[in-house]
């Protein structure tokens, strides 16, 4: 089927832990707010993490249709 | 539970969630030409994706809701849903079974049944598979939107049609394809969204020794937290075999060891995963063989690994709730409109009375009526504070509301999961985990309506009421059933919401259906011998056996009725779990008595050469030694079944 996964999923990760990531630094200060999370800034960490996970994918999808291209024409 | 208060930021992910959703569905539209494209993708996808989906589409409400709570009740003893349950079925279907799905072309499970048994055996299986996905995904987006109405105070109405809307959008745009696409997105969703809630409540609770040191004290005495009325050794909620060698009394399931593994690891495990198309039709749409199989090996190796995401939960906040941590303690069981109608006015009296405690539990108890309180049990000391209060001034009905819940002795096992993500998840992680919850029952109500919409149009529409039409017609056929098919599933959800008790006898019946089933597939793929009445009387045999043995049993603690037992007693079993994983191996094994019988008295139908690519001995060896040896299915499948034994002995 003609659309790779891993494009999508790369793009909603990307931007979900972009997301994060951004209110875990503007939220930083709130006291309130990290007690909950243990005193851990788990929107800045976790926002990371799907950033990372979320630009591997397009990494992926990218080296996957560059190496498919020259073989196809 | 009181509704909490979502930001923006929560909103915007969600938003994020449901555009790339249907954004897929629209993308994959132009690819959408013939029937075949929609309903079974053409056979067209690399097996990480339909791997990932196989796993996706099982994980519906019940997975995430179902084994946290039954974490909290059980403990590890969980797991064996996916030790015993499941890995070795996943296992058996990759290495046996899929090459007589795939090879011989079929596009559903029950179009395998008639290619190898007769029109009889398809129709029985295609008609109660259909009815059975239509209910399975009505009670899920039931559970969903009474979910949604308590958590976040969402109207029930509006959010059930809106979550089936999203999935009406991307199915029908882009049939199974999308569906399986999807579902791989909502898997990682699940495990990102909820992994960080897990590993905060690991560190809150304090690492596994802190762990299993609250759990052992919980085992001790259930009875503090609502779990069971009996005592435990230290390590029933810690371990996995040692309380269920030590018999179905020793351990919180109430389960033996021989109905765990036959009944469950046998027989419903392979019952559900070899047979189920839900499932079994992810794997069909693998681009080639190889694929096919590796589709449930792949989805094997998450799969093990799932109790720490969905189980672990469960014991973390049965530990917490243990120590009283933060004033966490467990959901309290729901209390209906209906009965807070019935026992605020009962509240306010007895206080005007001025009545002691016992006498004021009574009054109110009595308010509340035995019939529409269920087992709903009221803690005397609480209701006595409410009245010491209201008696010096009185409360607003508010006030004696939340108060009434916090007085509930049950615990609403159901909303574990959700009061860990409340307790932990501050604004923006709060919505990623409710966007996961989100993602769940979708792929699970997706799951359910893309098998139901191919079941109808190959095995019921094409073959009983427009034979020989255009692939035109069938493609038209299968986007119309979608939408019918989601219709239908949000009239089950009414249903199941208005009438809780006819929904466990439905799918009380569904149970009798499915526990022979393996039977059949087990007898009709490795014995040529085997004949259609065979088949199709030996199912009809053990559904019937199923019945009767419901009828005749009981489980401890309950009423003869609806429960079973409604005809005579002939065994009393410790657990409804145990009356069913016993249920299923009575119902297994006269259907295999019967059909290996009637088979050998009845002639056979088809011929060796029909029989060619259906019965294991009448079919050529798959040659898969050109493969890498490590990725052909036979080493991966020994593989995965190590590392699960393994699994077993570190949590023995």
């Amino acid at each position: 089927m003609g659309l790779d996964i891993r494009w999508p999923i790369g793009l909603m990760f990307s931007i979900i832990g972009a997301l994060l990531l951004i209110h875990g630094v503007a939220t930083g200060s709130d006291t309130e707010m990290l007690k909950r999370s243990l005193g851990m800034n788990v929107n800045l960490v976790w926002g990371l993490v799907l950033l990372v996970f979320g630009l591997l994918m397009l990494l992926s999808a990218k080296i996957a249709a560059s190496a498919k291209k020259p073989k196809e024409k | 539970m009181t509704a909490i208060q979502l930001g923006t930021i929560d909103y915007a992910i969600m938003l994020i969630y449901v555009a790339f959703v249907i954004g897929i569905g629209w993308t994959l539209r132009r690819y959408m030409k013939t029937s075949s494209d929609f309903l079974t993708s053409g056979r067209s996808i690399p097996a990480w994706v339909t791997g990932l989906a196989f796993l996706s589409a099982n994980l519906g409400a019940l997975e995430l809701v179902g084994m946290a709570a039954s974490g909290a009740k059980y403990g590890i003893a969980t797991s064996h849903f996916y030790w015993v349950g499941a890995i070795p079925a996943m296992i058996f279907l990759a290495v046996f079974m899929m090459p007589f799905y795939y090879g011989s072309k079929a596009r559903s499970v029950p179009e395998y049944l008639k290619m190898r048994f007769d029109e009889r055996v398809r129709c029985l299986n295609s008609l109660t598979f259909a009815i059975m996905t239509v209910f399975a995904s009505g009670i899920s987006m039931n559970a969903l939107a009474k979910l949604l109405h308590q958590l976040l105070g969402w109207d029930y109405n509006l959010s059930l049609w809106i979550c089936s809307a999203v999935v009406l959008a991307y199915v029908l745009k882009g049939g199974l394809t999308s569906a399986i696409y999807t579902e791989v997105l909502q898997f990682f969703m699940i495990v990102l969204g909820f992994a960080p809630v897990v590993y905060l409540g690991f560190k809150d609770v304090g690492g596994w020794t802190a762990l299993t040191g609250k759990l052992s004290q919980v085992a001790h005495d259930p009875a503090a937290l609502a779990l069971n009325s009996k005592s435990f050794a230290p390590d029933a909620w810690t371990s996995a075999w040692k309380p269920l060698l030590g018999g179905p009394t020793n351990n919180p399931m109430g389960v033996d060891v021989f109905a765990m593994v036959f009944g469950l690891g046998f027989v419903l495990s392979f019952g559900y995963w070899c047979t189920n198309f839900l499932v079994v039709q992810r794997a069909m749409a693998a681009k080639n063989m190889s694929a096919a199989r590796r589709t449930p090996l792949i989805a094997a190796l998450p799969k093990m690994l799932f109790p720490a995401l969905v189980i672990l939960p469960g014991m973390l906040a049965v530990a917490l709730a243990s120590g009283g941590k933060d004033g966490y303690r467990l959901p309290p069981k729901i209390i209906s409109e209906k009965t807070y109608a019935k026992a605020i006015p009962a509240i306010q009296e007895a206080s005007l009375l001025r009545l002691g405690p016992d006498e004021a539990l009574q009054q109110v108890n009595k308010a509340i009526g035995r019939k529409d309180s269920g087992d709903l049990k009221l803690k005397r000391d609480k209701i006595a504070a409410i009245i010491t209060e209201s008696t010096s001034q009185p409360l607003s009905k508010e006030l004696i509301r939340s108060r009434l819940q916090d007085a509930v002795a049950g615990n609403d096992y159901d909303g574990v999961i959700l009061s860990l993500v409340t307790k932990y998840c501050p604004s923006g992680l709060l919505g990623l985990a409710l966007t996961a919850l989100l993602a769940s029952f979708m792929s699970g109500m997706a799951g359910n309506v893309t098998a139901f919409n191919t079941v109808w149009t190959y095995d019921l529409y094409q073959a009983y009421f427009a034979r020989n039409k255009s692939d035109d017609h069938y493609l038209w056929m299968g986007r119309a059933i979608t939408v019918v098919g989601i219709l239908l599933s949000i009239a089950c959800a009414y249903f199941a919401r208005n009438y809780d008790n006819a929904m466990d006898v439905i799918q009380l019946v569904f149970g009798f259906v499915n526990a022979p089933l393996f039977a059949t597939f087990l007898l009709g793929m490795f014995w040529a011998r085997t004949t259609g009445t065979g088949a199709f009387l030996g199912l009809l045999g053990g559904t019937a056996t199923s019945g009767i043995f419901h009828a005749l049993t009981i489980a401890s603690g309950n009423l003869p009725g609806a429960k079973g037992g409604y005809i005579a007693l002939a065994h009393t079993f410790p657990s409804e779990m145990a009356q069913n994983f016993w249920l299923a191996t009575f119902a297994f094994i006269s259907c295999f008595v019967l059909t290996t019988g009637i088979s050998l008295a009845t002639r056979r139908t088809k011929t060796n050469e029909e029989l060619k690519g259906l019965v294991y001995s009448m079919t050529p060896k798959i040659k898969d030694e050109g493969e890498m040896w490590l990725l052909r299915p036979a080493v991966l499948g020994v593989i995965l079944l190590a590392a699960c034994v393994v699994l077993n002995f570190i949590f023995w």
